[in-house]
């Protein structure tokens, strides 16, 4: 639905992005990962068409967004890092304004406009003005302006940024709901969400794809050998030794506190939780907590943007 | 065109939900109402004398259309020069500034169309203006036989000179996210393009041909002697044409930054 190939963007000397390539399938919701001024924000510019590429090409449901820049816009909802909100009209009609320019024909804008006003939570606000509304209900506000034209795709520039964490469960939900029927491009700092929403992720650098994969993916490919943390009541000195020699363990490492206790697997192994909860039973020690660590998409997040 | 016409009617209401439109219209009613009368009460106090002196030769010097009518326009033309600058330097400055500009380039609409959509909304209130100040020809009508050929051309003048300020106007507020900038420039370039024909004189020929011609006084001269020359009428045309073209460029350049 979204194929975006070898885009490359310059402000000047500073390269924003450089050969950045993804696909987006149809439905699918994916998280464009990336530190702050990694360039997640130019390569949505681009995307929605509000800025050409210097060079590469975007194709939004088969139309390239340099050459048929209307017929891509009239597929996309677009919410900025900003939401583009004009403070001095009312939430009604900003959204009226907004369902005009974006050609929804004139016997569907009512429908329209309520039906935005309902998904986004704004029923309580409908007629207040925008500029004296809250930043949480701005920013539900830009999301109801997005969707408003049930476009096929939606370019969702940070949505959850400044809102507060009951208000980001509800976007959250929000976007979730908008999967299947829209393709949602999403971009994110914050990792949490990503796990939370995506079915695919990509990771920008510096203006590099870092990966390109789904959650399960990387999860695996970059977890080879697993952890396993355990907690025990009552540890004595026995306990390393003995988890040592249990079967599919390779190593046995102290944790924070005398309780706790990281074990490795060994490679290709077969999960060794059972043995190892045996082997404690037969201690005597306690077992308070057994649970895997497969490692957190902070991690991998880490890992590929540090390199 | 439905397009354009979404964007006219949004900054039109949006001229009204802020006061700037009732400030900017009252504050020109009254100015204006000012020269209006102090031209008017000279002209009967001058026709007294006259009137006085039983002098009918005099007596033709005292025209109403010299008297009241020219200077009247030049004066509302003055005002104008003062107050378009504070209509159009939100146009395009304040969606910058606020984002929204993003929205607008991001929808299914064309650069041009946006531009006309804007200009057409304050064209409108600028005709709401002009409109208002028809109350100084009805008075004039009332007690005295102004030359109803030269109030229209005018009138012509007024709303070329006007749509020309606009137009300029529009083109600052592209240049800028902040407002004051957008006022400013607009309000010292069309200054210049007000007395940039003063110093042609001094100037060579040719030179001071081209300025003269650039001057926006020069052509409205003649529509206020109530002459209407093709060359003026295309001048403002050209005027009004090429600015517009300028912001269309310059608001499709804000893409490329």
């Amino acid at each position: 639905m979204v194929k975006v190939q070898n885009l490359t963007k310059r402000y000047g000397d500073i390269v924003a992005i450089d050969g950045v390539s993804f696909e987006v399938k149809k439905g699918q919701i994916l998280g464009f990962l990336g530190p702050n001024g990694a360039g997640k924000t130019t390569t949505m510019r681009i995307i929605s068409g509000y800025m050409p590429a210097g060079s590469g090409t975007v194709e939004v449901a088969g139309y390239d967004v340099f050459k048929h820049s209307i017929e891509v816009r009239k597929r996309i909802g677009y919410l900025p890092e900003h939401p583009p909100l004009y403070l001095d009209m009312s939430v009604t009609a900003y959204l009226n304004f907004v369902a005009k320019l974006k050609r929804v024909p004139r016997k569907d804008r009512q429908e329209a406009i309520k039906t935005a006003i309902e998904r986004c939570g704004l029923k309580d606000v409908e007629h207040r003005i925008i500029g004296n509304l809250s930043k949480g209900f701005r920013q539900r506000v830009g999301l109801a302006q997005a969707i408003i034209h049930n476009p096929e795709v939606l370019i969702l520039d940070e949505p959850t940024i400044g809102l507060d964490p009951l208000q980001i469960r509800e976007i959250r939900e929000l976007i979730r709901s908008l999967a299947g029927a829209h393709t949602v491009v999403l971009s994110t700092h914050i990792l949490a969400e990503a796990t939370m929403i995506c079915d695919h992720v990509v990771i920008i650098n510096r203006g590099k794809v870092a990966a390109d994969d789904s959650l399960e993916n990387l999860a695996r490919s970059t977890g080879g050998n697993r952890r396993i943390l355990i907690k025990l009541a009552e540890p004595n000195d026995k306990v390393i030794p003995k988890l040592s020699a249990t079967p599919g363990v390779a190593k046995v490492e102290k944790g924070n506190d005398r309780f706790t206790f990281y074990l490795t697997t060994a490679e290709n192994a077969v999960d060794p939780a059972q043995n190892i909860s045996l082997s404690i039973l037969q201690g005597g020690w306690g077992l308070i907590e057994l649970s895997h660590e497969t490692p957190s998409l902070e991690e991998i997040f880490v890992r590929l943007t540090s390199e | 065109m439905a397009n354009i016409w979404h964007i006219t009617i949004k900054e039109l209401k949006s001229y009204f939900t802020q006061p700037v439109a009732y400030v900017v219209i009252i504050s020109f009613l009254m100015l204006s109402g000012f020269f209006f009368y102090d031209l008017f009460t000279s002209y009967a106090r001058m026709l007294g004398y006259y009137q006085m002196y039983q002098n009918p030769g005099m007596m033709e010097q005292v025209n109403i259309n010299d008297m009241v009518i020219s200077p009247l326009f030049h004066n509302i033309n003055v005002i104008l020069l003062l107050i378009i600058p504070l209509l159009t330097m939100r146009l395009l400055a304040e969606e910058k500034k606020q984002g929204t500009d993003e929205l607008l380039l991001t929808s299914p609409i064309g650069i041009g169309q946006i531009i006309w959509g804007k200009f057409l909304a304050s064209i409108a209130l600028f005709l709401i203006i002009l409109l208002l100040t028809s109350q100084y020809p009805l008075i004039l009508w009332k007690f005295s036989k102004p030359d109803t050929g030269k109030l229209i051309s005018n009138y012509i003048g007024l709303f070329l000179m006007g749509s020309s300020f606009l137009a300029f106007g529009l083109f600052a507020s592209s240049l800028t996210a902040s407002q004051v900038i957008a006022a400013v420039v607009s309000f010292c370039s069309l200054l210049l393009f007000w007395i940039i024909g003063w110093i042609a004189e001094s100037l060579g020929e040719h030179l001071s041909a081209i300025l003269k011609y650039l001057s926006l006084t020069e052509h409205f001269e003649n529509l206020s002697k109530g002459i209407l020359h093709t060359g003026d009428l295309i001048f403002f045309i050209t005027f009004i044409g090429f600015f517009l073209f300028l912001s269309m460029r310059s608001l499709e350049s804000t893409r490329w930054r």
